[in-house]
């Protein structure tokens, strides 16, 4: 199961910069790595995240081998209207995680 | 004769630099960097959260006959304070708070024990140590336990390996110091089981203490051995009164 956990404030004001926190379990497994009797682990990683408010993307990172497992992502966007923050999580093996923040801001 | 009386107690002070003082006792908290704090801080930035809410789901989940839920209930009521009392005695000697789990598993839920190390036994018990979080360390010194704490200490003291170093060396007397640019830590045990960054996952103390006896080259002792029970039960009266963490991160 694709736990995933995501920090929005509850309101704000018109214009302020918010920052959001999002968390996924994942164990971002490399692709490099070999077992002790020498067959590759495949790559099995987050390779997208995507911030959605209210539809418009604001946010999107591309994931890579080398961020570490359970991916924190931090970052800002100015909040512009009371609605929904959307968050999805894309990844190798049909990995895919959506989580939903509201916020109102006033 | 002064002067020589002098030097031979500063020698005596290199020598053995002895434990640190209660009140100059430091949580590993506090030689970590201010990113790696401020994600233990925040649950929703701890990583170990995952855990926490497996180990919720495995603490209500029925294993053979019943679930952890059907005799303790409320884990946030029941557990509250069972951490910092482990490792504990049982039948004359101590078990840790992963043999208790077990234990409760294939005597009482009749159902297999989980591997040491295992997701499922980490979750629980960080779950379990969740509980007593900001609790202090209750760990006593009686007619019962000290012959444990005395072999936990004689261990913990003891030069071991191919490095021929005792534990006592790094955390007692050259704490706050660098080794291979990490600062040495205190070494008490405030926060297990952790989520460690290098590890990129949960880890319990055993697994923290044989990754030290590696590193100074020696043989560790064995998961769920009576020695490294005993030096888990040292660590965490030397820790008593300190705060406890669980689920702690570590760099």
């Amino acid at each position: 199961m694709a736990r995933v956990a995501v920090t929005v404030p509850a309101s704000a004001k018109r214009g302020e910069i918010i920052e959001i926190k999002t968390l996924a379990q994942h164990e971002m497994e490399t692709g490099f790595r070999h077992t002790q009797t020498g067959e590759l682990i495949p790559r099995d990683i987050i390779t997208e995240f995507v911030c959605r408010y209210n539809g418009v993307e604001v946010f999107r990172a591309e994931l890579r081998q080398a961020v570490a497992a359970n991916p924190l992502i931090a970052f800002t966007t100015v909040a512009t209207e009371s609605g929904t923050l959307e968050f999805t999580w894309t990844g190798d093996n049909g990995y895919l995680a959506n989580q939903k923040a509201e916020i109102k801001v006033v | 004769m002064k002067a020589a009386a002098l030097l031979f107690a500063a020698y005596g002070a290199c020598l053995q630099a002895g434990d640190i003082p209660l009140a100059e006792r430091r949580s590993g908290y506090e030689f970590m960097g201010r990113e790696t704090r401020a994600m233990q801080d925040d649950d929703a930035t701890n990583p170990a959260l995952f855990a926490l809410m497996d180990g919720e789901a495995l603490w209500n989940r029925k294993e053979g006959e019943r679930s952890c839920a059907s005799c303790h209930g409320d884990a946030a009521q029941t557990m509250k304070g069972v951490a910092a009392r482990y490792p504990a005695l049982a039948g004359g000697k101590p078990i840790n708070l992963e043999q208790r789990i077990n234990a409760c598993r294939t005597e009482h839920q009749r159902a297999p024990a989980f591997a040491y190390e295992s997701k499922e036994l980490l979750a629980l018990t960080a779950y379990v140590g969740r509980q007593s979080r900001g609790m202090p360390i209750a760990i006593e010194a009686n007619t019962a336990t000290r012959a444990h704490i005395e072999a936990g200490r004689a261990l913990y003291e003891r030069r071991e390996g191919q490095l021929n170093l005792s534990c006592s060396q790094c955390h007692d007397d050259n704490w706050g110091r660098l080794l291979a640019g990490s600062p040495i830590p205190q070494g008490h045990a405030t926060g297990y089981p952790i989520y460690r960054l290098e590890w990129q996952g949960m880890g319990s103390l055993e697994r923290r203490l044989r990754n030290c006896m590696i590193g100074v080259r020696a043989e560790p002792y064995a998961y769920g051995s009576p020695e490294m029970v005993e030096l888990e039960l040292y660590l965490m009266w030397r820790a008593r009164g300190m705060k406890l963490e669980t689920p702690a991160v570590r760099p």
